[in-house]
């Protein structure tokens, strides 16, 4: 899966338009995924992982964090989340199939609060960004 | 056999009665094919799909669109009887137009993010759970017959 060139225009006008509530964006996706997903908790026996939980709107600060970055070095996303493609792949080893997941919750947030913004083609660049990611955090897995 | 909450039926009933399903159906269907260009193999006859401004205007994808999704609305009906209801349409789609069961799943995320767009705050996640099990049955039923 290859970003084009107008992807990236894409996913960079999405990126500025959510601006700060990134971070929002991210807690609600975990949120949602844990509603919509419930075997994504497993992965979290150590939080509280009911709605409005600090542990998960810190860890969707992250979360968004990350994916702000991918966005800012959409070029290289691999070398950008080098380290958080290590994570994974030797501590963490969350099956891949969940980044799906978290991607679908994702769009899904992204649709309820910027409708508007998510037109056919957003939708369609912002879902090849949300898999590029996925691929380069599963990467290193074998 | 899938079991229902009383909560469950009731934010399936609830969302469904606000539903445009010819306008429902249209976008998704295009945003599938807009999103996951592959799936555009089934639809030689379609026309012109060349860009997503074709695919969103084509009639032949509204229409189709509008089929598909009110063929949801037998789902949303018979939601205790799913494998029997989407029967003779698992088999169609098996023996007749040969299409992966994957693209039911496809199709299923799609509508979520239309609904997501179109219902925004009151698309709570209580309900995206609900409409994504949905989704996920009704892909699962229309595979069913597939041998």
């Amino acid at each position: 899966m290859v970003l084009s060139g107008s992807d990236k225009t894409n996913v960079k006008g999405v990126f500025a338009k959510i601006g700060g509530q990134v971070e929002e964006y991210g807690a609600e996706a975990l949120e949602r995924m844990f509603a919509t997903y419930p075997p994504t908790k497993t992965y979290f026996p150590h939080f509280d992982v009911s709605p409005g939980s600090a542990q998960v709107k810190a860890h969707g600060k992250k979360v968004a964090a990350a994916l702000v970055e991918a966005a800012n070095h959409i070029d290289d996303i691999a070398t950008a989340l080098s380290k958080l493609s290590d994570l994974h792949a030797q501590k963490l080893r969350v099956d891949p199939v969940n980044f799906k997941l978290l991607g679908q919750c994702f769009l899904v947030v992204v649709a309820i609060h910027n409708p508007s913004v998510l037109t056919p083609e957003v939708h369609a660049s912002l879902d090849k960004f949300l898999c590029a990611v996925g691929s380069v955090l599963t990467a290193k897995y074998r | 056999m899938v079991h229902w909450t009383a909560e469950e039926k009731q934010l399936i009933a609830s969302l469904w009665g606000k539903v445009n399903v010819e306008e429902c159906g249209a976008e998704a269907l295009a945003r599938l094919l807009i999103v996951y260009p592959w799936t555009q193999r089934f639809f030689d006859n379609f026309g012109n799909l060349s860009s997503p401004t074709a695919i969103i205007g084509n009639p032949k994808v509204r229409a189709h669109g509008k089929k598909v999704l009110t063929s949801f609305g037998e789902a949303v009906k018979n939601l205790e009887n799913l494998k029997a209801t989407y029967s003779k349409l698992s088999e169609l789609h098996c023996e007749k137009l040969h299409v992966d069961p994957e693209n039911f799943r496809l199709l299923g995320d799609i509508l979520i993010i239309v609904l997501a767009a179109h219902f925004t705050k009151d698309f709570t996640p209580a309900c995206q759970a609900t409409w994504q099990k949905l989704v996920g049955v009704v892909a699962h039923a229309l595979a069913y017959k597939y041998h």
